[in-house]
């Protein structure tokens, strides 16, 4: 069997009496366009938590490309490529549009420790963070800090900052949260238009997003994957539509 | 390409200002229109050292800190007992005292830097405490209660000695003092200083983008407890005399009641706070030797209600 762009076995977190994570097995196929949906409290965003390392899980393997993370700190992750956005949105407020790119930039290329040059002379890093933001059409905003911008606008920033770390797998912690519908379209076509060879994981409540850019489906159910496949397969399973989608199915 | 307005800005930021010049210039300045001062004016040179040392971890590393104190008093000690004991060459002194105060700002910071808030607010007390009963008790070296008595200082270079009005202390606090301000600045400029800026305003955020946050925090918590070795050593050297008070946690939280004063997190908060304080108090206790301090608290009430983010955070206000 080929290896994932990222794989789970087995993964298991439990607080308390709680189980977030039950023995979860999952994969994500390299330059994959797959969604992971639930309920409110089903453990996604937990998943992600533990998949990039801010938690630890209680038992199982997660696996990136093949090689086994799952002691890896979460700064070694992200070197190799394993890359998150927040569901709310988190970035540097006070600091310009540029800066927070630029900080992601310096950090991927190894720079981000250095005592020895300022930060002004590392040019390549500043005009990379710069055409990053270009490419999604921020460019205008580059010298305005964070929180003076549109929430809308500041969710490209989180996908902008994301980007900078030249990601091989994407996972997407609901991009459209709390974005009114009218500029939802912008953060759509943002995400249509990444790149292919990104392996791409959706976080996500909106179904249209969902239905829009997923190729497979997975279903979280308190802790436990539920069903998983294509959009049509995972639209017309009874068991989805009675626990998700909150429809009584007549048996 | 055409670069980018945006991306010449940027590269630019680290450039000198005109304005950067003024504490400078009022330094050399004060040196000629205060000539009787001189001795009062080297103890604030050296103690804006200690204000710049403790903004680099809490203004800029969001490091928050009641027991720089220990770093302070560990250069002093140094320096201190290496010039009691028949070597009173000053540079090395400082350097020794600089190298004892970052190792203990090393080993120390192992351990306290794991917490963050409150915990590691604690933690830093604790230690502060702890290096100030460890000198009490070694009283064969550091003179316990009495103080350190029979420092000589040698002339710097072996050509300027140190005089009674003070002369050659201040322009050796004042040299030290740029020496050391033009490397933090140039720290605070770097890639690394701007990493600490990310760490202070969302650490989440520092791990997501692959930042070892806690090897840049031990960093610069290292890097401040030199500067601060610094300036104790600098002001034993100045005053030949050390006590258990430069230990004290009165002295960590001086400190920061001066940097409030002038600003955090801007490099430039200590030139403004530690000389107001340092006047202030000077005028005070010799205008009412019996309540100075109420005074002292009645400026800092009136900072908190009326310039928050300090003497020069007041000043932003008017530029925007």
């Amino acid at each position: 069997m080929n290896t994932a762009a990222l794989e789970t076995r087995g993964l298991h977190k439990s607080f308390g009496a709680l189980t977030v994570a039950n023995a979860v097995d999952f994969r994500l196929e390299h330059g994959a366009r797959h969604a992971l949906i639930g309920p409110n409290g089903a453990g996604k965003t937990t998943f992600v938590e533990l998949v990039t390392g801010a938690l630890r899980p209680g038992a199982g393997q997660i696996r990136l490309d093949g090689a086994d993370i799952t002691n890896l700190p979460q700064a070694a992750r992200v070197k190799r490529g394993l890359v998150r956005t927040f569901q709310i949105t988190s970035l540097f407020r006070r600091l310009s549009v540029l800066e927070n790119v630029t900080l992601a930039v310096c950090e991927r290329q190894g720079i981000g420790g250095g005592l020895f040059r300022p930060a002004g002379h590392h040019r390549a890093a500043i005009e990379e963070a710069h055409s990053l933001l270009e490419r999604l059409g921020l460019e205008d905003d580059s010298l305005r800090p964070v929180n003076m911008l549109a929430y809308g606008r500041q969710r490209l920033i989180e996908i902008a900052v994301s980007l900078a770390l030249s990601p091989k797998v994407l996972l997407l912690d609901e991009p459209a949260a709390g974005v009114p519908s009218s500029e939802s379209g912008t953060i759509i076509e943002v995400i249509e238009r990444l790149p292919p060879d990104i392996a791409l994981l959706i976080i996500e409540h909106d179904m249209d997003l969902v239905f829009r850019l997923a190729q497979r489906i997975t279903v979280l159910v308190q802790g436990n994957v539920l069903v998983e496949g294509p959009p049509d397969l995972i639209a017309a399973d009874p068991e989805v539509r009675r626990v998700y989608l909150g429809e009584r199915v007549p048996t | 390409m055409m670069p980018s307005r945006a991306v010449e800005a940027f590269a630019r930021r680290h450039r000198y200002h005109p304005l950067e010049a003024l504490p400078w210039l009022a330094a050399v300045a004060s040196y000629f229109v205060f000539p009787d001062y001189l001795a009062l004016g080297a103890q604030v040179l050296a103690t804006i050292l200690f204000a710049l040392s403790a903004d680099l971890v809490l203004g800029y590393a969001g490091i928050v800190t009641l027991g720089h104190a220990a770093f302070f008093g560990t250069g002093a000690y140094i320096a201190g007992i290496l010039a009691a004991h028949g070597w009173g060459e000053p540079i090395t002194g400082l350097f020794a005292g600089a190298a004892m105060a970052a190792l203990l700002g090393f080993l120390s910071g192992l351990v306290v830097l794991r917490t963050t808030g409150l915990a590691l607010l604690m933690q830093t007390l604790v230690i502060a405490t702890m290096v100030a009963e460890a000198a009490n008790k070694a009283s064969f070296v550091t003179g316990g209660d009495d103080g350190l008595q029979g420092m000589a200082v040698w002339p710097i270079f072996g050509l300027f000695r140190f005089d009674l009005f003070g002369h050659t202390s201040y322009f050796y606090c004042l040299t030290v003092l740029f020496l050391c301000w033009l490397a933090a600045r140039y720290i605070v400029h770097s890639p690394f200083g701007r990493s600490l800026t990310g760490i202070r305003e969302n650490v989440r955020r520092m791990h997501a983008i692959g930042a070892p946050v806690a090897r840049r925090r031990l960093v610069i918590y290292t890097i401040s407890a030199a500067l601060a070795g610094i300036s104790g050593a600098l002001i034993a050297q100045t005053t030949q005399f050390v006590s258990l008070s430069f230990l004290s946690l009165e002295r960590s939280g001086t400190v920061l009641i001066m940097l409030i004063i002038g600003g955090v997190g801007r490099l430039y908060g200590a030139f403004v706070g530690v000389p107001l304080y340092m006047v202030a108090q000077n005028r005070f206790s010799e205008i009412d030797p019996v309540y100075w301090y109420f005074w002292i608290g009645l400026l800092m009430v009136l900072v908190v209600i009326f310039a928050r983010g300090g003497v020069l955070g007041f000043f932003d206000r008017f530029r925007r």
